[in-house]
């Protein structure tokens, strides 16, 4: 039974410290590889540097018009962002008018906001480069069908009153020459980029105009919604802008982590020091909590910002509780002059409610930041949730179990040895 | 342990507290960081550290009324914060004044962070809805496990913190920002739970009560609970005042607060809550006691 005992509390410490190596180490053999941590953690802008711009639109449409001129707004971004060829880019509507825009590892910051932050620029050109139009005169974009064609997809335009009128002179002039010229041809450009270039036919008046081509439904609807999009329907206002340079992320990284490696060394002293054998268990059990907690931000492919490295290192603090507790249960225990072996399951047992209770009390309080928090707040909300569950399962689990096989183990019996 | 005896007394310098922040705050007004008001906000690091004066120089054409604040190991860099929304352009000619004058490259602009002033309605008005709402689950959750009483005493208690905090940066006139605002948050959450632990024995010890001393019962759950809690809250400002000394600006800032937080969080659950829930159990009691004279 003895023998039992120690296999297992053996084997569960073995299990967590090489767990602790893989996590810090990385692990391969044969076709499993583990990486290391460090090269999965999903670091926020805060950390690894970049840019990150949030604009309003003016508007005051809601509901489903609002719904609209967003997503119209985010194509556009999006278009301009997949330019600048980023790894992980990031466009999220924030709020009800907002839209973030994170771009990670952007070293010249200046160039970046010029990019995303202008505002559109649609253009529909000559063929020697003049100016026809501009997104401005364009009042709407759609898909429509040629019923003649089979139902071909075309994109048909409207255009406001100048702008027809601009667009009449330029159609005509431009079908006055000899087809196949380039002359024929006007193009549509975003943001000095061609994204169509039909051929007139014949002078088009009263502003309003059909592109056709060999289509295909996605094409049509994508062109629609770039020329939409180029004619923005709303202005957009920068409401924040956060450059954060490479050299800042990594410093307030490994800060951070250098603070946190030594407040946690300070815990597990005093844990060792204060409660002794209990002590040592349960800092063993905390380092199981640390690989849980990060191995579960990776699982929910949670992106760690500055806030949420805080909210890591608070959380270890604050996971040290349930261990407490118990053992500050299990002391009072035995001085009522309990066996030891009775102390600790009683300890555990009464301190179990607390436990409960307190930790839902603050998972109410971790919901409820994520539902109304924003950007990095969440980020904390998520690490201080995963942190409480994890922090019971370790506690009232893990502690308890390595507990009761040491104590089974009959050795070191001195309830000195406890911290009574 | 005489603590509810002296209910009073600790009612009383929490009370004075809040007035003074109260006071305070009407008098020399709130200090808000730039994410409340709208601003700007440049880290630069200019190899050496240079001396505010000598800074305010250089920004004197761009008339800002800027705050300047020192960061880096050596001091080498500088944060200027004001209020005025700047935006890319002014940024770079800022910037460029300070690179011509100092030789530096492009890189020593670590960080520019501008707001707009809407943000930061926002973000307060989020703020006051998490508390409200986190205040309300927890008084319905607490109602549910233990009972009213302990769930109001509770949340009072919790309402208290965030007043004694924010009393507290009204004193010092600490920026408020949405660090600020996330670690309040974060104190709700952490000081309910030392709260909950002590009323979860009192919840224990009412079981076992043999005469109704209801004052005797809360005194020794709060001492029965005493290493507990002192534990606790040590263990985690270990944790939290090491990343305040060894942190970096951003971290320094949502730190603060949690430290002040925790410590008021502590008394609370001791000198407030458990006071409070006997004040409300004496209440229903008298009132029965009238009930049975009639």
């Amino acid at each position: 039974m003895k023998i039992k005992n120690a296999v297992l509390f053996l084997l569960i410490i073995a299990l967590i410290a090489c767990g602790a190596v893989i996590s810090v180490k990385g692990f391969s053999a044969g076709n499993i590889k583990i990486d290391p941590v460090q090269d999965r953690v999903k670091l926020g802008l805060d950390l690894k540097g970049g840019v990150f711009i949030v604009l309003e639109a003016q508007t005051d449409a809601t509901g489903s018009e609002l719904d609209r001129i967003m997503e119209q707004t985010k194509e556009v971004i999006q278009k301009r962002v997949d330019a600048m060829g980023l790894t992980e880019p990031n466009i999220l509507r924030e709020g009800r008018n907002r839209i973030r825009i994170e771009l990670p590892g952007v070293e010249n910051a200046q160039e970046a906001i010029e990019a995303v932050g202008k505002t559109a620029q649609l253009q529909f050109l000559k063929s020697d480069g003049q100016v026809i139009l501009t997104g401005k005169q364009v009042k709407n974009a759609e898909v429509v069908f040629d019923n003649q064609m089979g139902n071909q997809p075309m994109v048909s335009l409207s255009l406001n009153s100048d702008g027809g009128k601009a667009f009449q002179e330029a159609t005509k002039e431009a079908a006055s020459a000899p087809v196949g010229s380039p002359e024929r041809i006007i193009a549509i450009v975003l943001d000095n980029e061609i994204i169509s270039a039909p051929s007139v036919t014949e002078e088009i008046p009263n502003g309003q105009a059909v592109i056709t081509g060999n289509f295909t439904l996605e094409e049509a609807s994508q062109l629609a919604a770039l020329i939409r999009g180029g004619a923005l329907p709303v202005d957009l206002v920068e409401v924040q802008t956060s450059t954060i340079g490479p050299t800042l992320g990594m410093d307030s990284l490994t800060k951070s982590i250098h603070a946190g490696v030594i407040g946690i060394g300070l815990i597990f002293l005093f844990m060792l020091i204060y409660y002794r054998i209990p002590g040592l268990i349960a800092d063993i059990a905390l380092v199981l909590y640390i690989i849980i907690v990060i191995w579960v931000l990776i699982g929910f492919n949670a992106v760690l910002t500055l806030p949420g490295v805080a909210g890591l290192i608070l959380s270890i603090g604050m996971a040290v509780d349930a261990n407490v507790l118990i053992f500050e249960r299990i002391k009072e225990e035995i001085r009522n002059g309990k066996s030891l072996r009775t102390s600790i399951d009683s300890g555990f047992s009464r301190a179990l409610t607390a436990i409960l209770d307190s930790n839902i009390t603050t998972l109410i309080a971790g919901i409820v930041l994520f539902q109304f928090g924003s950007g990095p707040i969440r980020g904390f909300a998520v690490t201080l949730m995963i942190g409480i569950v994890s922090s019971m399962f370790t506690a009232v689990v893990v502690t308890r179990l390595l507990l009761k096989l040491f104590a089974n183990l009959g050795i070191l019996k001195n309830i000195k040895l406890y911290g009574a | 342990m005489k603590i509810v005896e002296k209910a009073k007394i600790w009612f009383g310098i929490s009370l004075a507290v809040m007035i003074i922040g109260l006071i305070m705050g009407l008098v020399q007004g709130l200090n808000f960081g730039i994410d409340f008001t709208g601003g700007t906000m440049m880290q630069i690091d200019l190899g050496k550290s240079i001396s505010v004066s000598e800074i305010k120089e250089v920004l004197s054409p761009f008339q800002l009324n800027e705050d300047i604040l020192h960061a880096g190991d050596k001091n080498q860099e500088i944060i200027i914060k004001t209020k005025k929304a700047l935006n890319t352009d002014e940024r770079q000619r800022i910037f460029e004044a300070f690179q011509k004058k100092y030789h530096l490259k492009d890189d020593a602009l670590r960080q520019a962070e501008q707001f707009g002033p809407s943000m930061g309605k926002e973000i307060q008005k989020k703020a006051l809805l998490s508390v409200a709402i986190a205040s309300l689950g927890m008084l319905i959750y607490i109602s549910s496990r233990f009972e009213f009483r302990f769930g109001l005493a509770a949340v009072i208690a919790l309402i208290h913190d965030v007043f004694i905090v924010f009393a507290l940066y009204a004193i010092f006139k600490i920026p408020l920002n949405s660090s600020f605002v996330a670690a309040m948050l974060t104190i709700v959450g952490y000081s309910i739970n030392d709260t909950i632990v002590v009323f979860d024995r009192i919840r224990e010890n009412l079981k076992y009560m043999k005469k109704k001393d209801y004052a005797m019962l809360v005194n020794n759950s709060i001492k029965q609970t005493l290493t507990r809690t002192i534990n606790t809250s040590l263990t985690t400002l270990m944790a939290i005042v090491t990343l305040y000394i060894l942190g970096v600006e951003s971290i320094k800032e949502f730190s603060l607060p949690l430290i002040v937080g925790i410590g008021v969080g502590t008394y609370s659950s001791i000198f407030i809550a458990s006071p409070l829930w006997l004040i409300f159990k004496d209440f229903k009691s008298r009132k029965m006691a009238k009930f049975r004279m009639n």
